[in-house]
């Protein structure tokens, strides 16, 4: 099976506090740590998978500037087999429709069975896999938490919903698949791992290349576009408790006594 | 001129969810004249009281009325509905996991702009929508402006908007089965099965009145350990945000949130969990909240009673022992 995973950098939410700048035009950047999409890094695990239990082999695309080549080759090191660089200086500012026609565009020059991308990313907007299928004219599933391959034309997929439930699929291939974390482990990836991969090219393509009309993606094709960061004023919040920490302990107890939290 | 705008109505055996009301608030908010017409897609019985439940709140209500669309697949839906909106319709649709699977390939179908997960409206401008939207996990916010002049599909966040209560509408029923069904039924790459059940845990957490929650700031699985001492020593059960189930650290029926459980505790502790609107969904019952987290700037503590500024991996261990002492 040919499976391409969609793979965004983002800043690793787990290793930064996101604040907004000082004229509310971004998040502040300085010193961000940066790391492939939590959701992208389970897509790209599940796809080694399927390849490992079937066959075939995984492409991983990134769309973005230059320091989008270090997470491709993150993933190449995890098990990827080949990865594609999108980049081009049209492709800035383009809003997730922009977004999806670039990938949509490198699609149709190659050949692939399965596309998965992550259910969403650092501005939860959750809209890349959905559009991509409509934009192909393929079957879409999101949430998906289940994957089995039936044969060569079908797979069974299960859909997160509501209250832990699942929702089980059969969908016919090609198709794309927006997964949700938890699908699997993800597998650590070694610094060995990444100077195995170190070397091979990842070939860069811009809008000519893909054959795609400039007009239609970045600022120009923009239906949406961000007018500001800010941190909503949701009124007061919660009491912090100050003091030392002895202080604090005994006024937390108090309080959980007074609430009924302890027995 | 006034918006015509379309609100997905989702339903459950025949019963209206709770969005359907405050997609008319959120119509509203986007233009105070608009037109606004419910979308109910379904069969039989429960259709026809999903339908009469809606009407007194929208000017419309249009129905698709089919056996094969008793259980709403947004494969199917998606091919569908393109074939009775109007152009430049505006949709509103519910960001919960329907709408995230409906939406964004709708917004193709349609060619119109896509806004997705929106948590408020701001007035229009030049045929340009201003809305608000959160990212990072709600750890900040945007303005962002949608071209709406082609029409839109908007998710919109559940309960962002409050419910619209007023009922002073009749909404005539129109039945759009045949219009929509011609050309058959479209979606047929995608086949539902079945809905398999959550798994029952050993611990009940919609029914415990006392929980110790954990998130992301436990930092590793041999942690978790003294979030179940804290637990013992306050008599409370353990429940967790989503990354720990993710991580295989505690079982899935432990996860409060909207892909989890919904719990109804009087006291709710979150230790190290940044508070991202899925885990608060599933929080009711404005149980007492109290949140330790490192990073003062935390979501968390915006919904919080009560606030303690610390690494819980420090401060949980203290907590454990100076209330066992107290209890001696």
């Amino acid at each position: 099976m040919e499976i391409l995973v969609c793979v965004k950098r983002v800043p690793d939410m787990a290793e930064n506090e996101i604040e907004v700048n000082k004229d509310g035009s971004d998040i502040e950047r300085d010193d961000l740590v940066y790391s492939v999409n939590e959701w992208d890094n389970y897509a790209v695990e599940e796809a080694i998978q399927i390849r490992d239990k079937v066959g075939g082999s995984v492409t991983v695309v990134s769309v973005g500037g230059e320091e989008a080549e270090e997470i491709i080759r993150r993933e190449m090191a995890m098990g990827a087999d080949k990865g594609v660089h999108l980049s081009d200086q049209a492709f800035e500012e383009s809003d997730g429709k922009g977004l999806v026609r670039i990938l949509q565009a490198a699609i149709e020059k190659g050949s692939y069975d399965l596309i998965l991308t992550g259910v969403q990313a650092d501005d939860g907007a959750g809209q890349v896999g959905g559009m991509l299928a409509a934009m192909l004219d393929w079957p879409f599933a999101s949430l998906v938490n289940h994957i089995k391959v039936i044969n060569d034309r079908t797979i069974t997929v299960g859909r997160e919903i509501a209250a832990g439930n699942q929702e089980m699929n059969e969908i016919d291939l090609p198709c794309v698949l927006s997964i949700q974390t938890g699908i699997n482990e993800p597998r650590y990836v070694g610094i060995r791992g990444i100077r195995k991969v170190a070397s091979v090219e990842i070939p860069v393509f811009g809008a000519s290349d893909i054959g795609l009309s400039p007009d239609l993606v970045g600022n120009s094709g923009a239906k949406i576009s961000r007018v500001d960061y800010f941190v909503p004023d949701l009124g007061e919040g919660a009491k912090i408790l100050e003091g030392d920490t002895g202080e604090i302990l005994e006024k937390l107890i108090e309080i959980l006594q007074s609430k009924g939290g302890i027995k | 001129m006034a918006l015509q705008i379309f609100s997905y109505i989702l339903h459950k055996g025949g019963g209206v969810d709770d969005s359907a009301l405050e997609l008319v608030t959120a119509a509203h908010e986007i233009d105070p004249d608009a037109s606004v017409t419910a979308l109910v897609i379904g069969s039989g019985t429960d259709l026809y009281s999903v339908c009469n439940e809606v009407a007194p709140s929208y000017q419309n209500v249009w129905k698709i009325d089919n056996r094969d669309l008793s259980y709403a697949n947004g494969e199917v839906i998606r091919g569908l509905l393109p074939r009775i909106l109007p152009k430049g319709s505006i949709v509103l649709v519910p960001h919960e996991h329907f709408g995230m699977d409906l939406a964004p390939g709708l917004s193709v179908k349609l060619d119109t702009a896509y806004l997705p997960d929106a948590v408020s409206f701001e007035g229009i401008e030049d045929g340009k929508l201003k809305a608000v939207r959160e990212e990072y996990s709600g750890m900040v916010s945007t303005h962002v402006r949608c071209d709406i002049s082609t029409g839109a599909v908007i998710t919109v966040r559940a309960g962002a908007f409050k419910a619209d209560e007023s009922k002073g509408k009749t909404g005539e029923v129109v039945d759009k089965t045949t219009e929509a069904l011609t050309g058959g039924l479209p979606g047929g790459a995608r086949r539902f099965i079945e809905i398999v059940e959550a798994e029952v845990g050993d611990v009940d957490i919609t029914k415990s009145e006392s929980l110790v929650s954990v998130g992301r700031g436990i930092e590793d699985e041999d942690n978790i350990e003294i979030i179940h001492d804290l637990a013992e020593a306050m008599g409370a059960d353990v429940s967790c945000s989503r990354p720990i189930v993710d991580a295989k650290w505690l079982e899935k029926s432990r996860q409060v949130g909207t892909s989890g459980q919904t719990v109804r505790p009087k006291v709710y502790m979150a230790l190290g969990i940044s508070g991202s609107f899925q885990h608060l969904g599933g929080i009711k019952g404005a149980p007492f909240m109290i949140a330790i987290n490192k990073n003062v700037k935390a979501p968390i503590f915006q919904v919080s009673d009560i606030g303690v500024v610390a690494d819980i991996l420090d401060f949980v261990p203290e907590l454990t022992d100076k209330i066992k002492e107290m209890k001696g």
